[in-house]
């Protein structure tokens, strides 16, 4: 008898989870090696969501390809739409106004507490705290509404074109946008009480899922993944782009590195994107929107009426688009997960040649093995919840 | 009320207001729609919508008696394909979809998976009518969380009207178990094979 | 980023450990990028990463990009990241298509292969022909697998071969990543066609049957 359930604990099961499971935050297949309940292997799949995007903007004027890639990672859709258009900007050697890159900042940070919001909620209901997701996407729906009150979309919102954002902010949203920010500290103070101390999370968040942080450079991982882990490298402080260069805040670093620690540094991230935009609104100078280079920017409606040449211009950009001398260019952001980055190849046409972009999620991924091995299955889950992948941006 | 409490006209008038007759099918329809059990299935985008977002807070809904979503095929209803269905993953779809019992209905949210959306190549599968009977479209990219609720509350209504309207010879999908293991059902007819060969060849030309 | 005299410094330093190495530079919208020689891409890796005073130890992305019709076809890029002094640079190793060669019959990526993917009847892609190389397959285009030197680069390596058919040859699994297992044909080769649907409306669909 002895013998009989030594062998058995010792026998390697393979399981497959996914590609439909519900803790699988999209659609993720794991095969994973259990001996008991622990991990002994696991192997990602992927490719599911895939949808050829990357092949589907060769085919496209350059700023049809933006609706294309906004849907690549689907929460955090304004940061592609920002390396996009930063790299067509970089390509095409255009300066957008100072009013254009304030604008631009605040719906990216606004689009960072969405996306941890989302991750909140949904990675507390795989842990069993259900009521996290309401109280998440009470405030999603908020940030929600300031979307569609600037820009006529909930999601995926078009509203980054090349050169600037495609209209200015309506009368009312900086008084709508300054309620929320007072609000959001205070909801995000009661999303820790709820959390921070609380003892099955603790027990199931602390010292799970550690990987060191040499290791995660090694494997290319960036975002709160890393700084948890220790390494204080946000894209944010290092490159200067758009506004970030005048803003004070602080960057959320951890110690430890394990799903605890992760945890903390996105809820912090939250909050420090709220005084981001603060200071963005009390900041941002009059102006103009969107550039002035008719060559690649549409002109005013209004324009169209009384100058021949708006026209013309007007004409130009709808049908074929502007056209971009041959050159490559790779654009890095720091979305909510990591460096976001896209590579254009222009090849002298008015349609990208190549568009290519390093996806965090998919980078991360490869963290995933080292963080769950020799784990239970649930501290598995957990590590999937706090590495926040988003499959569409994994997939492309 | 006991037997005897009323006589003659009051007992006339009680029956015509209080008692109603209809059919048992009606009477289980009724329960049927207003009781679906759907399916947690989030492909892409839409899944932020639907189904995370309209069992939220705000828009609810429990409120139509879909509150309890089921995790396992087996103890669902209703399959919400919310998002873009790729090639790699049609299949899964449509055995999970074979893994529902009857009665099940499916609706096709977003205009990815109801025609193939903006991404017309060769990793979305243009419609996910190509591979399983759907009953309702919802368009929109995403489509608001309302518009779900409107499509949602529109398969109610045709669960509680008509729910077999013969669709599913149409599709193809009578006997689906057959068709994940190529059985009969799973071959298309020989004139829809010329046909969608003539139009991979006007679409190469 | 090292601007163009550091680079071109650093195409010096490379020159002398490793000559012909770096074919060419170039310093195209205040990015640098040394263009190298496929065959000895693993040596100005392991330059660029362990030579003290450069120190690029953090490997961006790997990607890859068709310069069809331009001759060699494909580049893979790869982005090399210097967290320290925060500088980026490019390297790009040429690879030419040994399927484009005259003598070669057939191009691995021709729209016959969007067909063969779907069937005679266009059921579902073929099962016969399996998309991993047993051995290196003589049309593919071959390149040293780098993940010895940047372990991020193994999925990224694997999503180049699943989309350009690139071969680099010590990656551990060098498998499909993102297109089903038994999928024919390379997809963003610039040559492979997008697919889809056409669209009908009223004026042509009497077109399609």
């Amino acid at each position: 008898m002895a013998e009989l359930s030594e062998d058995l604990t010792k026998e390697l099961m393979t399981v497959n989870i996914g590609p439909h499971h519900p803790a699988t935050h999209g659609v993720l297949r794991l095969i994973v090696d259990l001996e008991g309940e622990v991990v002994r292997d696991l192997k990602p799949v992927i490719g599911y969501v895939h949808t050829g995007i990357e092949k589907s903007c060769e085919d496209k004027s350059y700023w049809k390809v933006i609706p294309f890639v906004e849907r690549m990672d689907y929460v955090s859709y304004f940061f592609q739409m920002e390396a996009y258009c930063g790299a067509v900007e970089r390509l095409v050697g255009l300066e957008i106004p100072p009013r254009a890159k304030y604008l631009r900042t605040i719906f990216l940070e606004l689009n960072r507490i969405h996306s941890h919001l989302v991750w909140l909620g949904t990675t507390a209901l795989d842990l069993g705290a259900i009521s996290m997701l309401w109280y998440c996407f009470r405030e999603r729906d908020r940030i929600l509404d300031l979307f569609e009150m600037a820009t006529g979309q909930r999601m995926h919102t078009r509203y980054f074109q090349v050169g600037g954002v495609i209209e200015d902010i309506p009368l009312g949203f900086e008084a709508k946008l300054r309620e929320f920010v007072k609000d959001m500290p205070v909801r995000v103070g009661q999303y820790e009480a709820l959390l921070d101390r609380n003892e099955v999370f603790l027990s199931r968040t602390k010292g799970v899922g550690i990987v060191s942080r040499e290791r995660l450079l090694e494997l290319g991982v960036t975002g709160p993944l890393l700084r948890a882990a220790g390494e204080p490298w946000d894209l944010r402080k290092t490159f200067d782009y758009l506004a970030y260069p005048e803003m004070d805040f602080q960057i959320p670093v951890g110690t430890v590195g394990d799903n605890y620690d992760r945890y903390r540094v996105r809820v912090a991230e939250m909050v420090e994107s709220t005084r981001i935009v603060e200071q963005a609104l009390d900041l941002m100078p009059e102006g103009p929107f969107i550039a002035d280079d008719r060559k690649y920017v549409l002109p005013p409606r209004s324009e169209l009426s009384t100058s021949m040449e708006s026209l013309i211009h007007h004409f130009k950009l709808v049908t074929e688009g502007f056209r971009v001398d041959p050159g490559e260019v790779y654009y890095a952001i720091e979305s909510p997960r990591g460096e976001l980055g896209c590579f254009v190849l222009a090849d002298g046409s008015s349609k990208p040649s190549r568009v290519h972009f390093r996806d965090p999620s998919f980078v991360n991924l490869q963290a995933f093995k080292d963080m769950a091995m020799d784990s239970y299955i649930a501290d598995m889950i957990c590590s999937l919840g706090m590495l926040d992948p988003i499959l569409g941006g994994v997939d492309r | 009320m006991l037997r005897g409490d009323l006589e003659g006209e009051d007992l006339e008038r009680y029956v015509e207001e209080k008692v109603v007759t209809t059919t048992f099918e009606k009477m289980l329809n009724l329960a049927r729609a207003n009781s679906i059990f759907p399916l947690t299935f989030g492909l892409a985008c839409c899944a932020i919508e639907a189904p995370i977002s309209i069992v939220t807070a705000r828009y609810d809904l429990a409120r139509f008696g879909a509150e309890a979503l089921r995790a396992s095929p087996r103890q669902a209803d209703l399959i919400i394909l919310s998002g873009r269905v790729s090639v790699k993953m049609a299949p899964v779809v449509r055995r999970l979809y074979d893994q529902m019992l009857e009665p099940k209905w499916a609706i096709s949210m977003g205009a990815c998976s109801s025609s193939g959306g903006m991404f017309s190549n060769y990793a979305v599968v243009q419609g996910a009518d190509k591979f399983m009977p759907i009953d309702m479209h919802i368009p929109g990219c995403p489509p608001r969380p309302e518009a779900v609720m409107y499509g949602f509350n529109k398969l109610q209504r045709k669960i509680i009207g008509s729910p077999d309207q013969g669709w599913r010879q149409r599709y193809n999908a009578a006997g689906t178990e057959e068709w994940a293991r190529g059985g009969p059902a799973s071959q298309p007819s020989p004139e829809a094979a010329a046909a969608y060969e003539a139009a991979r060849e006007l679409s190469r030309a | 980023m090292p601007d163009a005299p550091g680079l071109e410094l650093i195409r010096g330093e490379i020159e002398r450990d490793h000559p012909g190495a770096v074919l060419a530079t170039s310093f195209d919208r205040n990015q640098p990028a040394l263009i190298v020689d496929a065959e000895q891409i693993l040596a100005v890796l392991g330059w660029l990463r362990d030579t003290p005073g450069q120190d690029y130890r953090f490997m961006s992305s790997l990607h890859v990009a068709d310069y069809l019709p331009a001759e060699p076809r494909f580049a893979v890029h790869y982005e090399l990241l210097n967290r320290d002094r925060v500088e980026r640079i490019r390297v790009k190793a040429m690879l030419a298509d040994p399927a484009a060669a005259p003598s070669a019959s057939g191009n691995g990526s021709s729209p016959d292969d969007a067909a063969a993917n779907l069937g005679a009847s266009g059921q579902g892609p073929r099962t016969d022909t399996p998309a991993r190389p047993q051995d290196p397959d003589p049309t593919l285009p071959q390149i040293d697998s780098c993940v010895g030197l940047f372990p991020t680069a193994e999925f990224q390596e694997r999503e180049a071969f699943d989309f350009f058919g690139i071969v680099f040859n010590g990656h551990p699994d060098l498998t499909r990543i993102l297109m089903p297992d038994d999928y024919v044909g390379w997809p963003q080769r610039r040559d492979f066609p997008v697919g889809g649907e056409p669209v009908t409306f009223t004026y042509n669909e009497h077109n399609y049957g």
